[in-house]
C-alpha cells in the first residue's frame, strides 16, 4: 500500500504535512498548559504563553514621588526612584501623557510643563530634577513600555500542591482508583470463565443483559444508589465509592475478559478436563495467566475511567475539603480561581500527569483492550 | 463455545425435574451468600483489626483495602468451591450424580458476586428510578405524572433535549471523520505510530482537565489588551474582534463539542485504523491495477468495507456524548444556552434537590441509549452464535 504513495513525492509531502498539522492541533492545547504552568503569574497573566521566551512587552503607569519630597542636590531639587515594582524589567520607552506613551527612548531627556526634565533609564531608574524647589503632593505620572525578561517557576505548583489543596486531592484520588481499578478484576474474570466455559441454563440471556448493561447510563444509578447508602448508612465513604465504582466497570470487564477468554484455544482447556483438573483448577492455573494482557486492558481502562471520574465521586464522596478527588477540586478551582491561570494549568497538570504516563506506558493494551470491546461485539 | 460438561441431566419426569432443579437453585444461592458474607466479614474484621494498627492515612486504608479485597475474592471462590466439592464429592458411590449436581452449581458460584453487585448497582436502580419518577422530591409522596407533565413544559428541558441533538449529530460524525482522516494518513508514513500516540493521548485526560485546557485556549480579554486564549490570538491577529467564545448564543455549544471532539478523535482513529489493516490486500491491488487514484480508492474500495467498524465507532461515541456532562459543568454549567440532559439531570439532583425530577431526566437519556442497546445485544448474539 505504501508503494502507491511512494511513488508521488508530492503526495507524500501533502500527507506529513497534513498529519503534522494535526498532531500539532492534538497535542498544543496540552502543551500550552504545561508551558503556562511553568510561567511567572505576572506574565502569565498579561501574554499569550507562545510569547514566553521571548520575554513580554508591558505597558506600565509609575507615578513619581510627590514632588514635595523632592531633594536638593547642587542646587537642584531632584526625584528619584524605580518604575518596576519588583526592580527588575527592560524600559524600552516612556511618556508623560496617556496620548504618547512611548513618545521618548529610553535615557532620553523629557521637558514638563512645569518645568522639570524627566528621564528613565532602561533599568528603570528615573530622576526627575527642577531648577526651583517643586510643590505638589502629586507626582508626575510616567507611561513605561518595558521588556520583561522570560521568567519560568515552580512557585505554582509549590502553591497548587501545598495551600490549594491540590496535593491532599491527589491522595484521595489514589485511594479511590487503587481498590476500585484492582478488585473488579477478579470478580469479572470468574463470571467472564463461567460465560464462555460452563454450561448452565441463562447463559446467553446473563450475557445479553451483560452486554445492555453496558450502556445504561450511570445517571438512571444515581439517585436510587444514593438514597440506598442513605438508607443502610453508608453515606458519603469511600467505601461506598469503591464499590460503586467496582459495580459500574464490571459490565466491561465481563464483556472484555469474556470475548478473551472464550477464544482461548477450545484443546488446552479440554486437555485439561481429560487429566481429571476442576474448572477451579482450570481457571486459577491456566485461564487466569493466559488472560493477562486482558486483564491488563480492563485494568488500564478501569484505571483511567475512575482517576477522570468526577460524576460518581462527587455523588458519592460529596465536596468536602477531606474527601474530594483532583477532578472535584479542579471544578471547584474553575469556579472559585476562573481567572488565576497559573494557578489553574498547575492544578491541570498534577490532575492529567498520572493517566498522561501510564497511557504512554501501557498504550499497547489500552489498544488492544479496545480493539477487543469494539470491533468484535458491540 | 458449548463446553463439554455432562450437565444435561438423565431425562426423569417433569415433577422431579423441577424439584431437582428448585434444590439445584437454592443450595447454590445458599452457598454463594454464605460465601460472600463470610468472606466479607472476614476482610472486614482484618481490616478493622489492621488499619488500628496503621498510621490514620486514606491512602494506605486504600492499599489495605485493595489486598483485602483480592484476598476475600479469592477467599470466596476457593471457599465456595471447596463446599460444594464437601457437598457433592468427586468420588464414592454417587460419583456421577454428584459429578452432574455439583457441575449445574458452579457456574452460578463463580458468577455470584458479579451477578449480586450488578443486580444491585445496575438493575435495582433502573427499576427504583421508574419507581421514583411518580415521586415527589424527597421521593415520599406519590405524584402520578406530575414530573412528567411538568418536564414537556419546561423551557430548560428543550433546550436540553435542542442542544443534546445538536451533541448527537456533530460530535460523533465529527470525531469518525478526523478519526478516519487520521487513520488513513498515519497508516502511510513512517512515523505514524508516534503521530498515533500523540493524537490519541487526549484520551486519558479526563474532561475536567481538558475543559481547563480549552477553557484556556477560549479565555478572552477586551478588545485592545494582549490575548492570552489562543483562538483569540489568532482571530485578532486576522485582524478580527476578540469573542467571549463560550458565551456566544448558539455557537458556543459547538465550541463546548470541539472539547469531546479532541477528546474522542483518537479511539475512532485506533479502531478505525485497525479495520483498515484487515482490509484484504487483494482489494486494492485490483483497484490499482485498474488505475484508482488513491481518493477513489479510500471512498470507493476502503471505506466501504470498514462500514460495521465505522458503525461501532459511532455507536460507542453517541452514547458517551449522551452521558457526558463533566465538560458543560466545567465550561458553563449549562448557562448561555449550552444545557444538556444528563448536566440538568445533576442539576437537579444537587441543587434543586428534586428526586422526581430529577429520575425523570435520568430516564430520558435511558430512552435515548435504549435503541443503541438493543442493537448491541442483537450484533452480540450474532457474534455470538
Amino acid at each position: 500500500m505504501s508503494g502507491v504513495v511512494g511513488k508521488r513525492p508530492a503526495l507524500s509531502w501533502a500527507v506529513n504535512l497534513s498529519v503534522l498539522f494535526l498532531v500539532a492541533l492534538w497535542t498544543l492545547p496540552t502543551f500550552g498548559i504545561l508551558v503556562s504552568s511553568f510561567r511567572d503569574k505576572d506574565q502569565l497573566a498579561v501574554s499569550g504563553w507562545w510569547t514566553s521566551l521571548t520575554g513580554s512587552e508591558r505597558n506600565i503607569v509609575a507615578r513619581t514621588d510627590a514632588p514635595d519630597d523632592a531633594v536638593e542636590e547642587n542646587g537642584q531639587w531632584v526625584l528619584s526612584g524605580n518604575v518596576f515594582e519588583s526592580g527588575s524589567g527592560k524600559a524600552t520607552a516612556f511618556g508623560i501623557s496617556s496620548r504618547e506613551p512611548n513618545a521618548f527612548e529610553a535615557g532620553t531627556e523629557a521637558e514638563l510643563r512645569d518645568g522639570g526634565i524627566l528621564t528613565v533609564q532602561e533599568n528603570g531608574d528615573y530622576r526627575l530634577v527642577y531648577d526651583e524647589q517643586p510643590e505638589g503632593r502629586r507626582g508626575q505620572r510616567i507611561f513605561v513600555a518595558s521588556v520583561e525578561p522570560p521568567k519560568f517557576t515552580l512557585e505554582n505548583y509549590d502553591r497548587v500542591l501545598f495551600s490549594e489543596g491540590i496535593g491532599k486531592s491527589f491522595l484521595n484520588t489514589l485511594t479511590v482508583t487503587i481498590p476500585a481499578t484492582v478488585i473488579p478484576i477478579l470478580i469479572a474474570a470468574y463470571a467472564a470463565y463461567a460465560l464462555s466455559w460452563m454450561q448452565f441454563p441463562g447463559r446467553a440471556l446473563l450475557l445479553a443483559t451483560i452486554v445492555g448493561l453496558l450502556v445504561v447510563p450511570l445517571q438512571v444509578s444515581l439517585i436510587p444508589l444514593l438514597r440506598l447508602y442513605n438508607d443502610i448508612g453508608v453515606g458519603k465513604s469511600f467505601i461506598g465509592i469503591w464499590l460503586a465504582h467496582t459495580a459500574f466497570g464490571l459490565p466491561l470487564a465481563v464483556y472484555l475478559l469474556r470475548n478473551y477468554i472464550a477464544g482461548l484455544p477450545r484443546e488446552i482447556i479440554e486437555s485439561a478436563r481429560v487429566d481429571g483438573a476442576s474448572d477451579f483448577e482450570i481457571f486459577g492455573k491456566i485461564i487466569l495467566p493466559l488472560s493477562f494482557p486482558a486483564l491488563a486492558s480492563f485494568a488500564i481502562f478501569q484505571f483511567l475511567w475512575v482517576w477522570n471520574d468526577l460524576l460518581v465521586a462527587t455523588v458519592f464522596l460529596g465536596n468536602n475539603e477531606e474527601q474530594l478527588v483532583l477532578t472535584g477540586r479542579l471544578r471547584e478551582l474553575l469556579g472559585s480561581r476562573g481567572g488565576n491561570w497559573e494557578i489553574l494549568t498547575a492544578s491541570a497538570f498534577v490532575a492529567i500527569v498520572v493517566p498522561i504516563i501510564v497511557f504512554f506506558a501501557l498504550q499497547r493494551y489500552l489498544v488492544r483492550g479496545l480493539l477487543a470491546g469494539s470491533v468484535k461485539g458491540g | 463455545m458449548a463446553s463439554t460438561d455432562a450437565s444435561s441431566a438423565p431425562a426423569g419426569n417433569a415433577v422431579h425435574d423441577l424439584g431437582a432443579l428448585l434444590k439445584t437453585g437454592l443450595l447454590a444461592i445458599v452457598i454463594m451468600l454464605a460465601g460472600i458474607i463470610t468472606s466479607a466479614a472476614a476482610a472486614a474484621g482484618v481490616f478493622f483489626a489492621v488499619s488500628a494498627l496503621l498510621p490514620d492515612s486514606n491512602l494506605l486504608n486504600a492499599i489495605l483495602v485493595m489486598v483485602l479485597g483480592v484476598a476475600a475474592c479469592f477467599g470466596y471462590f476457593w471457599g465456595s468451591n471447596t463446599i460444594l466439592d464437601m457437598i457433592y464429592p468427586a468420588r464414592g458411590e454417587n460419583i456421577a450424580t454428584n459429578l452432574t449436581r455439583a457441575n449445574a452449581i458452579r457456574p452460578w458460584l463463580f458468577l455470584g458476586p458479579a451477578v449480586v453487585i450488578l443486580g444491585i448497582y445496575l438493575v435495582y436502580p433502573v427499576i427504583n428510578s421508574l419507581i421514583l419518577s411518580f415521586h415527589g422530591p424527597r421521593g415520599e409522596n406519590w405524584v402520578g405524572t406530575a414530573n412528567y407533565s411538568w418536564l414537556m413544559g419546561d423551557q430548560a428541558f428543550r433546550e436540553s433535549v435542542r442542544n443534546n441533538f445538536l451533541w448527537l449529530l456533530v460530535v460523533p460524525a465529527a470525531s469518525t471523520f478526523f478519526g478516519l482522516i487520521a487513520a488513513t494518513l498515519t497508516d502511510r508514513i513512517s512515523w505514524g505510530n508516534v503521530a498515533k500516540s500523540l493524537i490519541f493521548m487526549p484520551m486519558a485526560i479526563s474532561f475536567i482537565g481538558a475543559s481547563v485546557i480549552w477553557k484556556f485556549i477560549y479565555d478572552y480579554r477586551a478588545e485592545g489588551s494582549e490575548q492570552i486564549g489562543l483562538l483569540n490570538a489568532i482571530v485578532t491577529g486576522l485582524g478580527f474582534e476578540p469573542q467571549a467564545w463560550i458565551t456566544v448564543p448558539f455557537w458556543n455549544n459547538f465550541f463546548l463539542m470541539i472539547v469531546l471532539i479532541w477528546i474522542q478523535t483518537g479511539f475512532a482513529m485506533v479502531i478505525l485504523s485497525a479495520a483498515l489493516r484487515g482490509i484484504p490486500e487483494e482489494t486494492i491491488e485490483a483497484a490499482i491495477i485498474d488505475g484508482a487514484s488513491p481518493f477513489q480508492i479510500f471512498y470507493k474500495i476502503k471505506v466501504p468495507q470498514i462500514w460495521g467498524t465505522i458503525a461501532v465507532v459511532w455507536t460507542t461515541i453517541t452514547i458517551l456524548v449522551l452521558k457526558v456532562f463533566d465538560i458543560v459543568l466545567a465550561m458553563t454549567n449549562g448557562q448561555w444556552g449550552t444545557q444538556v440532559l444528563a448536566n440538568y439531570m445533576f442539576d437537579w439532583m444537587f441543587r434543586g434537590l428534586d428526586f422526581g425530577r430529577a429520575s425523570v431526566i435520568a430516564l430520558v437519556i435511558m430512552a435515548m441509549v435504549i435503541p443503541i442497546m438493543i442493537w448491541n445485544i442483537r450484533e452480540a448474539r450474532k457474534d455470538m452464535r
